[in-house]
């Protein structure tokens, strides 16, 4: 301890006790913080907390025990994957009936989140929450993401995944904010109106594939804004109002007579 | 100035208010401009004038500086910079030089009005008859009006010469007029439906309910039509979809035609052919993104909404003995939009 003390205002003394600290914060985060959608077994605690949750949040329209009623689904083996999609996304609990769920800020936390999935997992086997290594871009093949999505998303989500319009007020929502986690659980239970894209339809590397093609696509578009990214009638509207609106304005400052 | 024509061309008739003839209002009153008046004015948009040029050169600069210190490199952001800069630089550049050389024109340069009148295009009436004159004797001299011989071969020669660039131009637009082409596609008893692009076939267990696959024929680039496969892949695509038996409605006729809930149509609009496949699994419709027609999986892809007029053709489909879907038949009637001879 002596020989520490005599070090104290040795030069490198701040270095050593920075490292210190950061070991320890560390050490403690690891320890005590929960870890991601805890997909390892939950424990009865979780489910009994779950159950909770959902009789104070679900139940009036899902139903006691998530048997459904008109206009709310039964939740019986639909998994944790789309309690946690649904959840996490902010688009239950729902907050106003309409054509869609709207996404919005989430109402529960990550905790409470993975207690209600578990819940609803417990009540029949569904999709489980995939593992961050099977929503990791980095091992996925962004070219082949790309000849799947244009195959079999983008005529509803829009070649870069902006989103795009359906029928009646519907919408493909915008991917860009979604996380691979969540991208993932979307296909994997086709909320809402999206069809459901199974393991065999695409296999779960396929899926990461998408999401890496998606993770691309942050990077933004290489020629500087991408109006929305919504295809020709926004690159049309800007020529036409912005471009058309120059050229005529120059027109017209030619001709005047000057004062 | 030569007006005479055009103030007779005026005259309106049998209208007791208007003049019998509209005369010349001539230039407008001179306004002299501030630059002419002021010489403080005239120092002033020379100013300006050499600011814009000004620009023009900075724009100019600041474009090659962009060029060597900014390089589009591998990445996204890298690219974006460059062509912003580049883009930038090279408009300051020219409209700098436009707007400079147009300021300059308006504020600094003569301000006298010019009027130009407008002449009769017609030529004077010597010359028109020279002319003629001179083309009778021409034909005279060639003795076309004597010689029948030499006047068909002329015309047949002139006549057919064109040929030599409408025959090759006509080739161009497509040796292949067999619309029978369109009546079938690659879909015959037996084969089987794999995913497209991957080719992998589908069991019919695999797909749950609320499924939408994207589905190509089985060996689609193999055999005689593997040099125009991408053909044979424009018609042949489908959307098989799968719902609860329960919401299907099915024709007396077409009952076989899906396999416990599996449905499978034709993705080509029959509107003007855009690829159909924006599907709703809750309500069953399946949107075409170009016309908004909507069909209703769930019955037979009837219209629903929108200008197309025909349901969208189903390809019947059964699953083979290893349980993998294959189809019955071809489709029964032609894919696609409308065309002449669709229903001969």
């Amino acid at each position: 301890m002596k020989a520490i003390a005599a070090r104290r205002h040795h030069r490198l003394a701040p270095v050593a006790l920075l490292l210190l600290a950061l070991l320890v914060t560390g050490g403690l985060y690891a320890a005590l913080a929960p870890s991601a959608a805890s997909a390892s077994a939950p424990s009865e605690d979780d489910i009994a907390a779950g159950r909770a949750l959902f009789q104070a949040n679900c139940a009036t329209c899902h139903g006691p025990s998530a048997e459904g009623r008109e206009g709310a689904p039964s939740l019986i083996g639909v998994g944790a994957a789309a309690v946690d999609f649904q959840v996490s996304t902010g688009r239950m609990p729902m907050q106003m009936d309409g054509v869609q769920a709207q996404a919005k800020p989430p109402q529960f936390d990550a905790e409470e989140t993975s207690q209600l999935a578990a819940y609803v997992a417990s009540l029949g086997a569904g999709p489980a929450i995939p593992s961050a290594e099977q929503v990791d871009p980095a091992l996925g093949d962004a070219a082949n993401g790309g000849a799947l999505f244009r195959t079999n998303c983008a005529m509803c989500h829009g070649a870069i995944g902006k989103g795009g319009a359906l029928s009646e007020g519907k919408y493909a929502p915008n991917l860009g904010p979604s996380t691979p986690t969540q991208i993932y659980e979307a296909m994997q239970t086709g909320p809402q109106s999206m069809p459901v894209f199974n393991d065999a339809n695409l296999t779960p590397e396929e899926k990461r594939d998408i999401i890496a093609f998606l993770g691309e696509q942050d990077a933004g578009s290489p020629g500087g804004t991408d109006l929305g990214a919504i295809g020709p009638v926004g690159e049309g509207i800007w020529v036409w109002v912005v471009g058309m609106g120059l050229l005529v304005a120059c027109a017209v400052w030619i001709g005047a007579k000057s004062s | 100035m030569s007006n005479e024509q055009s103030s007779t061309d005026l005259t309106v008739s049998g209208a007791g208010t208007s003049p019998a003839a509209f005369q010349d209002p001539g230039m407008p009153p001179h306004q002299e401009r501030m630059a002419d008046k002021d010489p403080a004015a005239a120092k002033r948009a020379e100013r300006q004038t050499v600011v814009l040029f000004a620009v023009s050169v900075l724009g100019t600069i600041g474009m090659l500086v962009a060029y060597f210190l900014f390089p589009s490199g591998d990445t996204v952001e890298s690219m974006r910079t460059s062509n912003l800069l580049l883009g930038l630089g090279l408009f300051l550049s020219m409209f700098g030089i436009g707007a400079a050389a147009v300021h300059w024109a308006k504020t600094l340069m003569s301000d006298h009005e010019q009027a130009e009148a407008r002449h009769p295009q017609k030529s004077d009436p010597e010359t028109r008859e020279a002319a003629l004159a001179a083309l009778e004797a021409g034909a005279k001299d060639s003795g076309i009006g004597r010689r029948g011989l030499l006047k068909g071969a002329v015309v047949s020669a002139v006549a057919l010469a064109p040929l030599t660039f409408a025959v090759p131009l006509v080739g161009q637009v497509g040796g292949d007029w067999n619309v029978s082409n369109f009546r079938h596609t690659l879909w015959e008893r037996g084969r089987r439906l794999v995913r497209d692009p991957s080719g992998d076939p589908i069991r019919a267990a695999d797909v749950t309910i609320g499924s939408a696959y994207h589905v190509i024929p089985d060996g689609l680039r193999e055999g005689e039509h593997a040099s125009h496969w991408i053909e044979e892949k424009a018609k042949a695509v489908v959307l098989m979809v799968r719902m609860d038996p329960r919401d299907l409605t099915e024709a007396e006729d077409r009952r076989d035609w899906s396999y416990e809930g599996i449905v499978a149509y034709s993705k080509i609009c029959t509107h003007v052919g855009c690829p159909v496949a924006l599907y709703e699994r809750q309500t069953h419709h399946l949107l075409c993104p170009c016309h908004q027609s909507t069909f209703d999986m769930a019955d037979g892809a009837k219209v629903v909404f929108g200008p197309a007029k025909r349901p969208l053709p189903q390809l019947p489909i059964t699953v083979d003995d290893e349980g993998y879907l294959v189809a019955q038949s071809d489709f029964t009637e032609p894919i696609g939009p409308s065309y002449w001879e669709r229903l001969k």
